[in-house]
């Protein structure tokens, strides 16, 4: 489960160099290129929709249609389904199937809880880790490339090392070390008191191990930024070296940017699964997509929805973001054109 | 001369990155509050005596420095590291494991080049069209596949909810088999585990060779080869694909090198193998240092060796390259 590498990045979005500055108005034509891109399009909708189910749907779903929260037990109940009472879950253990019915849409897990009503609650939790992850890890990312490939010299090879390092760490083993000693004890660093059921866990954990997939592109593109006239004319003009950063340097990297974080957080959705499939990522108390697989996978023999159905749900995010990467990046490339003639 | 310069500075950057992952998993352990062996060691309600006598006699109460150096010492010279968990001997347990990890890696791994080109090429021969279309829909899937849980699903489905239909009744419900003692088992037992770990990169491959073959398609030198008669598979194998070989090159590396370093606790569990992905699963369960600290080693020593073997790779595909 590898996630889009610069070499990737930078290979397929132009050969000629890196991205070009995309001007305020060039977005203009960003967006009419995006737009001509069927499918980048509907994956874009696609994801919007799985948002909208999750963050205002799931509590919609919950209290209007199948009367019970994502945690709420129900053994001993029964559902009408298809003008018969059925037992929620039944005496030797099965829980109950899919059926097209309000309550119980997706069947019941063992312990009687609604499926759907959870997997719509854990694409919140799973989304706000993807989500939020991608956005630290961007920050991140950014703090370092941008001294690094305009200061060059010693800050450039500190921080390349540092990237380095972490690039040569195996990710799923510092991450999953990381998570599983944070997920005992918490961490109480001076003022800062996280719990260790806390969501920041997984969110920090993801955010830093995949800073260079972003980090290493960003600076080779700084890098050549920096020796172009407008940043020199600006240096001439007397901006200082934070006001070039943000002002110069800033905007020319933020196409590519933001491709990485769409494609960064298509990867964290799929970590942070993997991290709680393993045990070591959102606590067990809150639904997540991947708490749901791994609580479902010891009974995917009697009950095998409780696995599938939230893997459908990572598969459909993660495409969805992935295309939508894909098509922000041919929009933004400025090559794109040429690319649609061939295409 | 300036070879023997590349290896020399490629070992000493190779022994700083162990020397501070090292660094870095102990203090994982050892700085976080959870990570205290000690606790876990005295069992489930365990008194501040227990826990102090467990202390002394593990040798945890001594500075940091000198238990880091304590564990380097039995990991590297002594070869005698223990597990906190069982007492068991970690060294040999890795030993064991090794030949099932790289059994599942390097045949993923082929199985991932052969079909990740393949599709690329099919692909970018016939861009715009169905079978592009198709292959971009399989491609952006696998990029998008959570591996586990393919795994499990596919386990459930073939060797249970199919099991009957003679298409799927050889196939084994998990576990491993030497390739020494039956070849054709070993392969059997290990064909859903290749697939799993080999759908990522079969999706990020045909997504490279493709838009790297489009990219050269119009190059100069492509033009020039065809209006010299070559004919335009001549010219697709001897010109085009060469080109794409360069990112293929550090892309399998960087894919190779993670595969076997950490990928596969992702695999191993759900299909039994029992080798280091498995063993590092279940450290982590434990929270058990040493092994965890011993498989993040191999795992690191894995990446870099693989990443300066693709470095040197590239001088010879491409000759102007200059590897710093």
């Amino acid at each position: 489960m590898s996630v889009q590498v610069p070499e990737r990045l930078t290979e397929t979005a132009d050969p000629a160099g890196p991205v070009a500055a995309v001007a305020s108005g060039n977005w203009r034509m960003t967006w009419r290129r995006l737009r001509r891109n069927r499918a980048a399009l509907v994956a874009g909708a696609v994801f919007l929709f799985v948002v909208l189910a999750c963050y205002p749907g799931a509590p919609l779903w919950a209290h209007l249609v199948a009367h019970r929260g994502p945690n709420v037990q129900n053994i001993q109940g029964t559902v009408s389904s298809g003008g018969h009472r059925l037992p929620v879950v039944r005496a030797d253990g099965t829980p109950i199937g899919p059926g097209w019915r309000g309550q119980y849409l997706l069947g019941a897990d063992a312990n009687g809880r609604d499926l759907f009503v959870r997997v719509l609650y854990g694409g919140r939790t799973s989304l706000t880790v993807g989500l939020v992850s991608a956005l630290v890890c961007t920050a991140l990312a950014l703090l370092l490339a941008l001294p690094a490939g305009y200061f060059g010299g010693y800050v450039d090879r500190a921080v390349s090392r540092l990237l380095d390092l972490i690039w040569s760490f195996p990710v799923y083993l510092l991450a999953v070390a990381l998570s599983a000693s944070l997920v005992v004890g918490g961490l109480n660093v001076g003022p800062i008191h996280v719990g260790s059921s806390s969501l920041a866990i997984p969110i920090v954990v993801i955010a830093v191990v995949f800073v260079p997939y972003i980090a290493r592109p960003v600076r080779g593109e700084v890098l050549a930024l920096r020796n172009q006239e407008f940043v020199e004319a600006a240096i001439a003009h007397g901006a200082g070296p934070l006001r070039v950063m943000r002002q110069e340097i800033l905007p020319n990297v933020f196409a590519t940017t933001l491709v990485l974080f769409t494609l960064i957080v298509a990867n964290n959705i799929l970590v942070e699964a993997a991290l709680s499939f393993l045990g070591v990522g959102v606590s067990v108390l809150t639904p997540s997509w991947g708490n749901i697989i791994e609580q479902g996978y010891s009974t995917i023999v009697t009950a095998p929805w409780q696995t599938i159905a939230p893997g459908i749900a990572i598969m459909i995010t993660a495409v969805s973001l992935n295309v939508l990467g894909d098509g922000l990046r041919d929009a933004l490339d400025p090559h794109g054109r040429l690319r649609g003639v061939i295409t | 001369m300036r070879s023997a310069r590349f290896w020399l500075r490629r070992l000493a950057g190779l022994v700083l990155v162990l020397f501070l992952l090292s660094v870095i998993v102990f203090l994982i352990f050892n700085v976080i509050p959870g990570g205290d062996p000690a606790i876990r060691l005295a069992g489930r309600h365990p008194t501040p005596e227990n826990i102090a006598a467990i202390r002394h006699d593990w040798g945890f109460n001594r500075p940091l420095w000198v238990q880091y150096g304590d564990m380097m010492n039995r990991l590297f010279v002594k070869h005698d590291l223990i597990s906190y968990q069982d007492q068991t001997k970690v060294l040999p347990t890795i030993g064991r494991g090794i030949p099932r990890t790289l059994s599942l890696a390097v045949g993923a791994a082929v199985i991932w080049l052969f079909f990740g080109v393949l599709f690329g090429v099919i692909s970018g021969l016939t861009a715009g069209r169905w079978p592009d279309r198709v292959l971009t829909v399989v491609s952006m899937a696998g990029i998008s596949t959570p591996i586990f849980w393919l795994g499990a699903v596919l386990l459930y489905l073939l060797t249970f909810q199919w099991h009957s239909s003679p298409l799927f009744s050889w196939l084994p419900a998990g576990g491993y088999v030497n390739l020494t003692d039956d070849p054709g088992q070993w392969a059997a037992h290990l064909v859903l585990p290749w697939i799993c770990l080999s759908v990522v990169s079969i999706g990020f491959y045909s997504r490279v060779v493709r838009s790297s073959l489009l990219h050269t398609q119009s190059a100069d030198y492509v033009r020039t080869a065809r209006a010299m008669g070559l004919s335009r598979g001549r010219v697709l194998l001897r010109h085009t694909l060469r080109t794409s070989l360069i990112p293929l090159t550090s892309l399998f590396a960087l894919d190779f090198g993670a595969a076997i370093g950490g990928t596969v606790i992702l695999i191993e569990p759900v299909f039994g193998i029992n080798g280091i992905g498995q063993y590092a699963q279940q450290s982590v369960a434990h929270l058990d240092l040493p092994p965890l600290m011993a498989l993040t080693l191999y795992g690191g020593f894995f990446i870099v060796i693989v990443n300066a073997l693709a470095d040197a790779v590239f001088t010879f595909l491409d000759p102007r390259i200059v590897v710093e």
